[in-house]
Parts: C-alpha cells; sequence; structure tokens
C-alpha cells in the first residue's frame, strides 16, 4: 500500500504555483486542503455538459444533474458507512451544518436549565452555536477538559454527562493541537444514559477511516474542503430516527411537500433539511474527492500522514527552545509549536517569504490558547501530498527565523 | 524636517537593503529597540485587537504636537510601529492630517498594512489620524 507520492504531487496543479519566486510548500492544510485535478475536472464537467437544477425538471439535463448529485450522496454515504443515503444532509460545511443542528435540536429538545457538553478544544464552529443558544433558550454550555498534553480528561465525565445534559458535541479531531479524541468512550458514556451525540469531523475524515455506524454516533459533520473537495459544500449525517424528530432549519423550495397558505407539510429526509438549489457542483466535487480519496486508500493515507507527522516532530525537536502544544499519545498530523517566547505572527511572517505556508494565530480555538495561556501557535498541518523534503524546508527556515529575533 | 522627507529618508535607508531578509532584519532590530510605551497606557481602549498581534496605541499632546507612543506583541508589527512613530510623532495635528504616507509602500510592506493581515497596522493608522482630528479640536 505504498504511495506514489510523486503522482499524487502531480495530480494537485496548484502544488507547482511558486510564492516571491520560491516553490510553495503548503502546510496549512487543516485550514483548507487543494484540490487534485480529478475534482477541478468533475466539476467543469457539471458546468461544460449538464448544468441544470435539479429534482424538478421533465427534461434530460435536470434527470443527469439530478442522479450526479444524488450518486455523490450515496458516495458520503458510503464513504462513513451510514445505513441510508437518507442520512447524509448537503451543507454548507461544518459550521452550517452545526448551526443547522442547534437550532433544529434546540426547537424540540432544549428548554432552560438543559446541559450541553462541549469539549475544552473545540473549533469556535462549535462553541458559539450552543452559546447563542445559552441566549436564546438558557441551555448552559458545559465542556470536558483537558491536560497539558491536549488529552480531554475524561474522569469526571459521568458528572459531566448528567441528567441535564441533552447533547454531547466534540470533535473527532482537534484541529489546533491534532489530538484524536476517546470519541467511542464518550459516545457509549452518553449513550448509557440515551443522550445523543454529535462528532464535528472536519479535522479527521481526511485522515481516518470514519464509520458512523460502528461509532454509533447520532450525528456527525464535516467539510467538503478539507477533504480535497470543493469549498461550500458539507455534510450533516445525523441517524434516521433523530433526523425525523428535528424540525426543518431553513424554509424553501425543495423541502416542501405541499404549501398553501394554510400550512405546509414537510418534504422528507433528506430533502427536509436542504431548502433552495443546493450546491449540485460541490455535491459531484465532493463525490470525486471521495473517489481520489478512495482510489488511494484512506489507511494508506493514515499510515502516509504518520510517517510525516514522526518525521517532522523529530526534525522540529532539534530546533532551540521549541514548545510543543498537543502531545497527545494519539494524533493526526497536525504539529502546533511556538520558539521560546517569539510571537507566532513574527515567525509566520518570515516563513511565507521564504514560500512556506503554515497557519499563525489561535486557529478558532481561543478558550484553547486561554487554556495555555499564549496568543497563538505556529501550525504546520500536513496532507497526503506533503513531504519529508517539504519538513526539511520547515526545519531549517524556523531555525534560521527564530536566531533573527535571538 | 518635514514628514516628507523623513519619508525619503526612510525609503533611502530600505533602498540599500538588497535582501527581503536584510529589511526584515532591520525592522527586528527597531522593533526591540522600540521604548516608552508606559504600563498605565495598556489600556483596553486603547488596544486595537487584530487576528494576528495586538497593537497599543497612545497619544498626547505636547504644547500643540502630538506625541505618538505605540506598542505591540509582534516584533515586526512593533518595527513598522517604530516607522510611523518616527515620522508622525511630534507633528501638529495639521501636519499628520495634510500628510500622505506614501513609505510604506515605498518600501515594500505595503502587505502589511492591507486589510486582510488583521495585525492591527491599519486600525492603528487610522487610531492615529483620528487622535489628530480630536487634537485639532480641542486647539480650537
Ligand atoms: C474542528 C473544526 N470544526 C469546524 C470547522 C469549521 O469548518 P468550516 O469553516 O469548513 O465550516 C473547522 C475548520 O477549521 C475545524 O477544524
Amino acid at each position: 500500500m505504498a504511495i506514489n507520492i510523486e503522482q499524487i504531487r502531480a495530480d494537485f496543479p496548484i502544488l507547482q504555483e511558486t510564492v516571491y519566486g520560491k516553490p510553495l510548500v503548503y502546510l496549512d492544510n487543516a485550514a483548507t486542503t487543494h484540490k487534485p485535478q480529478q475534482v477541478i475536472d468533475a466539476v467543469s464537467e457539471v458546468y461544460l455538459k449538464y448544468n441544470s437544477n435539479i429534482h424538478r425538471g421533465v427534461h434530460h439535463l435536470s434527470n443527469v444533474c439530478t442522479q450526479a448529485h444524488e450518486e455523490a450522496r450515496i458516495k458520503v454515504q458510503q464513504f462513513i458507512n451510514a445505513q441510508h443515503s437518507h442520512e447524509v444532509i448537503f451543507t454548507r460545511g461544518t459550521t452550517e451544518s452545526i448551526n443547522l443542528l442547534a437550532s433544529s435540536f434546540a426547537d424540540t429538545f432544549l428548554n432552560a436549565g438543559d446541559e450541553i457538553l462541549v469539549s475544552q478544544l473545540e473549533h469556535h464552529s462549535n462553541i458559539v452555536p450552543w452559546q447563542l443558544l445559552e441566549k436564546k433558550k438558557g441551555v448552559v454550555l458545559k465542556y470536558i477538559p483537558i491536560n497539558q498534553a491536549g488529552e480531554l480528561i475524561l474522569d469526571n465525565l459521568d458528572e459531566l454527562i448528567n441528567n441535564k445534559t441533552k447533547l454531547v458535541a466534540v470533535a473527532h479531531i482537534s484541529n489546533a493541537l491534532g489530538t484524536v479524541n476517546p470519541i467511542k468512550t464518550i459516545i457509549n458514556h452518553a449513550h448509557n444514559k440515551n443522550i445523543p451525540v454529535m462528532i464535528d469531523g472536519a479535522q479527521a475524515v481526511q485522515h481516518v477511516k470514519v464509520d458512523v455506524q460502528e461509532l454509533d454516533c447520532d450525528f456527525y459533520v464535516f467539510s467538503g474542503h478539507k477533504l480535497y473537495a470543493p469549498t461550500g459544500i458539507g455534510i450533516l449525517y445525523g441517524k434516521e430516527e433523530w433526523l425525523n424528530k428535528l424540525e426543518p432549519y431553513h424554509g424553501g423550495g425543495e423541502m416542501i411537500k405541499t404549501v398553501s397558505f394554510e400550512g405546509t407539510t414537510f418534504n422528507e429526509l433528506p430533502f427536509k433539511f436542504e431548502a433552495g438549489t443546493p450546491d449540485f457542483s460541490g455535491s459531484v466535487g465532493l463525490g470525486a474527492a471521495i473517489d481520489y480519496v478512495n482510489n488511494i486508500g484512506i489507511d494508506a493515507i493514515a499510515q502516509y500522514e504518520h510517517e510525516l507527522l514522526n518525521y517532522a516532530t523529530q526534525r522540529l525537536s532539534t530546533i532551540p527552545n521549541i514548545r510543543f502544544f498537543g502531545t497527545a499519545a494519539e494524533k493526526a498530523s497536525v504539529i502546533s509549536f511556538l520558539i521560546g517566547e517569539i510571537h507566532p505572527f513574527d515567525i509566520g511572517t518570515m516563513l511565507d517569504k521564504m514560500g512556506i505556508a503554515i497557519r499563525t494565530g489561535h486557529h478558532c480555538a481561543q478558550p484553547l490558547m486561554q487554556y495555555y495561556n499564549i496568543p497563538g501557535t505556529l501550525r504546520a498541518s500536513f496532507a497526503i501530498y506533503n513531504t519529508k523534503e517539504e519538513i526539511d524546508k520547515l526545519t531549517e527556515a524556523t531555525e534560521r527565523v527564530a536566531q533573527l529575533f535571538g | 524636517m518635514t514628514i516628507n522627507e523623513i519619508q525619503e529618508e526612510i525609503i533611502e535607508e530600505f533602498a540599500a537593503f538588497d535582501e527581503w531578509m536584510d529589511k526584515y532584519s532591520y525592522l527586528i532590530e527597531i522593533g526591540n529597540d522600540l521604548e516608552g510605551f508606559k504600563d498605565e497606557w495598556r489600556l483596553e481602549q486603547n488596544l486595537i485587537e487584530g487576528c494576528q498581534s495586538k497593537v497599543w496605541v497612545h497619544a498626547e499632546l505636547q504644547d500643540d504636537k502630538i506625541i505618538y507612543s505605540a506598542d505591540s506583541d509582534a516584533i515586526i508589527t512593533k518595527g513598522i510601529i517604530a516607522l510611523l512613530i518616527r515620522v508622525l510623532s511630534g507633528r501638529t495635528p495639521d501636519e499628520i492630517l495634510n500628510s500622505e504616507l506614501n513609505f510604506v509602500e515605498e518600501i515594500g510592506l505595503k502587505d502589511h498594512l492591507s486589510p486582510t493581515r488583521s495585525n492591527g497596522l491599519l486600525a492603528m493608522m487610522k487610531q492615529m489620524r483620528l487622535y489628530a482630528v480630536a487634537f485639532k479640536a480641542k486647539l480650537g
């Protein structure tokens, strides 16, 4: 299952670009990944050959387009091993998926004093939608704390998940630290008390095999753009029984069965949650990205990225005064670090000039930065097309730059 | 020296750097050397929170001239602040309001003042002008 890295790099046209005259070293994959030619072609083909509004036309192109969109749904279903394709809802991304769930779940199930449990290392998009409910509904947001290594502390899980808890919502993998969370344990605990669990898989689906039936999670959300697919398409997976219990989120076309001024009846799953014309070029692109990932094999990807992670950890460790954040036993290919007291923005600015793209800042996880009492970190995150040579460049450049700040 | 003469001086200084690395080394040096921001000024109301780095600005009148002081938690940002202070501090409100700052562009640091950089510098420049407007009104 060896990876043919030259072939893979050749699939991603953007990797040929130069930045300030230097070859691009792109290590900001946790923010978004690049797109292989196969995905770009699939999206182009929609517009070149069969663009038409879906689910509503009698004509040929509309049927072709509808079929492509629905095939993409099935690809997603198989990719995460959902039981039914109608458990796969297309959204604009992780953020919209969580907002949809928060809004619809609150309508039916949340009252003042009810608790939602997240964790201390969540991305803002799995904090703020719930906080909005604190204001609107008087819901209380609790979190699972972390330790210095950036691992969730589960010791008090049975108190945190109590009879007031209505939903547990945690990240599968931390975007800022790379920690792989023990979601199976959390799901089991919650289910023992009949509490549903949502998993934020924005940083997971591109790195590890996800099987929603095996996990037995009630909801699973992710974004296409971090999985080599176009921006603007994402997924909310929900178990059929849960999705049927939830009120619709947006109203409009496509999500209705009949409309009259006396009242409206809603369409079935998945359409009940997909008001308006969906992003069918995005869904087709996502389908192509899933094909691409499947062709290489998610296990081969995981293995290769682990090699990169280990190599990078080892190489970066040689830099004087480096401080790693997130040293969990189980990690995905994300490395967060600082050099001494040097501000991450300073090093990031200099690395950029050298053609090296990494992320600096709080990574939309300010509560996590508050825990470590730092303004932010430098974050290198690896994808299937990165190489050890790029990690060497990162290491050498960081070391050289750090010396300037003395 | 007028504001424009100082701008010219800075542009000339930077022309001596062939390499971007030298330019940034210099920014780091003057950033490290920038002093004079008192702890009592480190207030919420003086803070400009960029997404990436924080900037604090304080201004006061000495006779008819504005004395700016500023600080940042990032050194490169601080280096650019040092240049802005060199150009604008110790000037009358009218001099400041009538000035056209072109040196940042000329020395190839325009990037750092773009709204997308979110390092607080652009907001800082606006804040410096606002102080000039306010002090002008005060001086009558
Ligand atoms: C863990 C996690 N959750 C949610 C998001 C939000 O994803 P999007 O901006 O694609 O909606 C991200 C993106 O950075 C993330 O890493």
